[in-house]
């Protein structure tokens, strides 16, 4: 693949570029909405708060949160997906391909049903573990048989892990139907009404993960090589393997904790961000972040637009960009 | 060899069959199983009716008492879920034909998902002016465009299999995504009821519906037979067939349509009960072998019996609840589906 920015100084300013461009899209975040904010108020609402204004109030209130929300998950989501298509060597491999947040999803109704948890702090945990089982379930599945981690074979067992929980979860929501509509626009992914709260518990392990995962870049190239080669350079590719793994479950299954069913940008991303900078994961790594984050923020900025005055859920938005994405590179032809 | 099988032709040779005997036994066993399960299917419920007046309700030696519960209620039921597993059992089949990978089934690459969108837009928009009664043509209608831009984007000089599953796991989160949006925009009544349908329920089935069932059975199953040596030949793969002389392409084609339609009517009497097309193929093979006449009404039987069984376990297990039979095909079929993957380690296959 030939990379668009191919010279370190090149490199350096896309950089600069992304980052940029995201923290456009975070202040106008901030800024549209229902009660449309003008940039100014945004920028004096965190200069000089003034607990008087309404407009503040909605920024430090919700805003400002939803927008912090939106791109913890759409960066952590980006890297664990750029993550999961190295570990196995899979263009199509992302979290949601993987059947992670329909493993959430099932722990998650599976709690409010038998269990009567309501708070959306006690959600994270159990979605977190929904998430974990199912990509330990799916990558175990997948990797059976002789030709190892086939693309397919890794889809088609994501797949089946997704209708299994999704029909399990259905079927507990036919059983109580007034639990259908307090978790009905979790399911379908969504980044209001989170509070920076919910961050809180989180946020040590995914900042952790994701400086983990920049700081493997390099490792995660020479294993890249093929096992052979990264094992005769001298690496220990078990160690860094479980390593990647774990980033992959810690950020996807947190942002599946926070965000509930936000598809494709995990698989997007990356191969965005490798059209831009090429093969080298010390460089995708901290791309994904930013475009990741951004992505997200401007599919939530639309899912505001579409069907105003109501809300669309963001995981609708980004799985219908993400599908006809997904299709293309399905049609383009995945052979290794 | 000779006395191990049994031959139907007809002379020039476009009709032929080879029949093993033991599929024969097989085949009259599972017919055996499910007359029993049939049965038993009518007698339990909250009104529990004896097997003898069942038999005697069946043969018409029943005096009409029994007329509302079985004659009106179950009776429609259970045949609808027999035919309803039979067609999603077939176009699993031939899907699993035409992909050349046992994991295949209508559900995992899209179509179910098509018909699905159709249909709940249905009951979101139209249901209250229109009526319930075009539900059915509303959801083959969504399964067979969903199928065609399938088909047309995997096309690329000819459609390979691989691409084909790939592109319809594509559309099958497309189509997700639109039903998600569809039963968050519309109000909590419809959104309960557009589950109860996505999880695949033959909940209320009347006669009428047997019959319009029915009617797509007996115009796409002997179609499905007479298919049979094509789907032999299409399973050695592409380059082999095309060797033999078949027409890869056409034949595909043609194999699709049918699964489609099989499957695009089934979801439309009900809803999308996942898995069968998944399973009901394996174990007809199992017990029958890799011949495809066999493999037709072996796997017509055994995904009838999947559907008839899990209904009646979902219809009486949590009285007086009535559990979609979908919630079920998918506990017995999600294990089923690891097995697959486990055995798919050896090199046999």
């Amino acid at each position: 693949m030939e990379a668009l920015l191919a010279r370190t100084f090149s490199k350096t300013a896309g950089l600069l570029a992304v980052a940029i461009l995201f923290v456009l899209l975070f202040l106008s975040s901030i800024a549209f909405g229902q009660t449309p904010i003008s940039p100014t108020t945004v920028m004096d609402a965190f200069i000089r708060y003034d607990p008087a204004s309404t407009d503040h109030i909605i920024i430090t209130t919700t805003r400002v949160s939803r927008a912090v929300i939106a791109a913890v998950i759409g960066s952590s989501l980006a890297v664990a997906g750029a993550f999961m298509q190295a570990l196995t060597r899979n263009p199509l491999a992302s979290p949601s391909t993987f059947g992670i947040n329909a493993g959430a999803m099932f722990c998650i109704v599976l709690s409010v049903t038998f269990f009567s948890v309501t708070s959306l702090e006690h959600y994270m945990w159990i979605a977190f573990l929904g998430a974990g089982l199912a990509a330990v379930l799916v990558y175990f599945l997948g990797s059976l048989g002789n030709d190892g981690l086939s693309p397919i074979k890794i889809v088609l067992a994501g797949a089946a892990i997704s209708a299994l929980f999704s029909s399990f979860t259905q079927g507990m929501l036919v059983l109580s139907e007034q639990n259908l509509e307090s978790v009905l626009f979790w399911l379908a992914g969504s980044v209001s009404g989170r509070t920076l709260d919910m961050l809180e518990p989180l946020w040590p392990v995914m900042a952790g993960a994701g400086i983990a995962a920049f700081w493997l870049g390099g490792s995660v190239n020479l294993l890249a090589l093929g096992d052979d080669i990264a094992k005769g350079l001298g690496q220990r590719t078990i160690l860094v393997k479980t390593l990647m793994a774990l980033i992959v479950v810690v950020l996807a299954g947190g942002s599946v904790a926070i965000g509930g069913s936000i598809g494709f940008i995990g698989l997007i991303v990356p191969h965005m961000v490798r059209s831009l900078v090429g093969t080298d994961h010390r460089w995708i790594v901290p791309y994904c972040a930013f475009m990741g984050a951004g992505l997200l923020l401007l599919a939530d900025i639309a899912a505001r637009f579409v069907i105003m005055p109501r809300e669309m859920p963001i995981g609708v938005m980004t799985a219908l960009f993400g599908a006809p994405f997904f299709i293309y590179l399905a049609r383009k032809g995945v052979h290794k | 060899m000779t006395n191990r099988h049994i031959t139907v032709r007809n002379r020039s040779g476009t009709v032929s069959f080879l029949w093993e005997k033991r599929a024969i036994v097989i085949l009259l066993s599972l017919v055996a199983i499910t007359s029993v399960c049939f049965i038993a299917g009518l007698s339990i419920g909250s009104t529990m009716i004896s097997p003898v007046a069942v038999v005697k309700y069946l043969l018409g030696a029943d005096d009409g008492e029994h007329q509302f519960i079985i004659g009106t209620h179950r009776l429609p039921r259970m045949i609808l879920s027999l035919l309803v597993g039979a067609a999603l059992g077939l176009s699993g089949l031939l899907l699993q034909g035409i992909v050349r990978n046992p994991l295949a089934s209508p559900d995992i690459i899209g179509i179910t998902g098509g018909a699905s969108v159709a249909a709940i837009a249905y009951i979101a928009y139209f249901s209250e002016t229109a009526g319930i009664k075009w539900l059915p043509f509303a959801s083959i209608l969504g399964a067979a465009i969903v199928s065609t831009a399938i088909y047309a984007l995997s096309w690329n000089r000819g459609v390979t299999p691989y691409r084909l599953v790939l592109i319809g796991m594509g559309m099958a989160a497309a189509t997700g995504a639109l039903t998600m949006m569809m039963i968050v925009l519309s109000n909590t009544d419809v959104a309960a009821k557009a589950y109860i349908w996505m999880t695949g329920s033959v909940y209320g089935a009347t006669w009428g519906q047997v019959y319009a069932m029915l009617s797509w059975l007996v115009v796409f199953v002997p179609l499905a037979l007479l298919l049979n040596r094509v789907v032999n030949v299409q399973e050695l793969g592409d380059d082999v067939a095309a060797g033999l002389g078949a027409r890869v392409q056409w034949q595909r084609l043609g194999m699709i349509g049918i699964s489609v339609a099989l499957a695009g009517a089934a979801v439309a009497f009900a809803g999308a009960i996942g898995f069968v097309g998944l399973m009901a193929p394996h174990m007809a093979r199992k017990l029958a072998g890799r011949s495809y006449a066999v493999l037709v009404p072996v796997t017509a039987i055994i995904g009838g019996l999947l559907v008839c069984s899990a209904d009646v376990v979902a219809r009486t297990a949590f009285l007086p609840l009535d559990i979609p039979a979908g919630v079920f095909t998918a506990g017995i079929g999600a294990p089923f589906f690891i097995y697959l993957l486990f055995r798919s380690r050896k090199p046999s296959r």
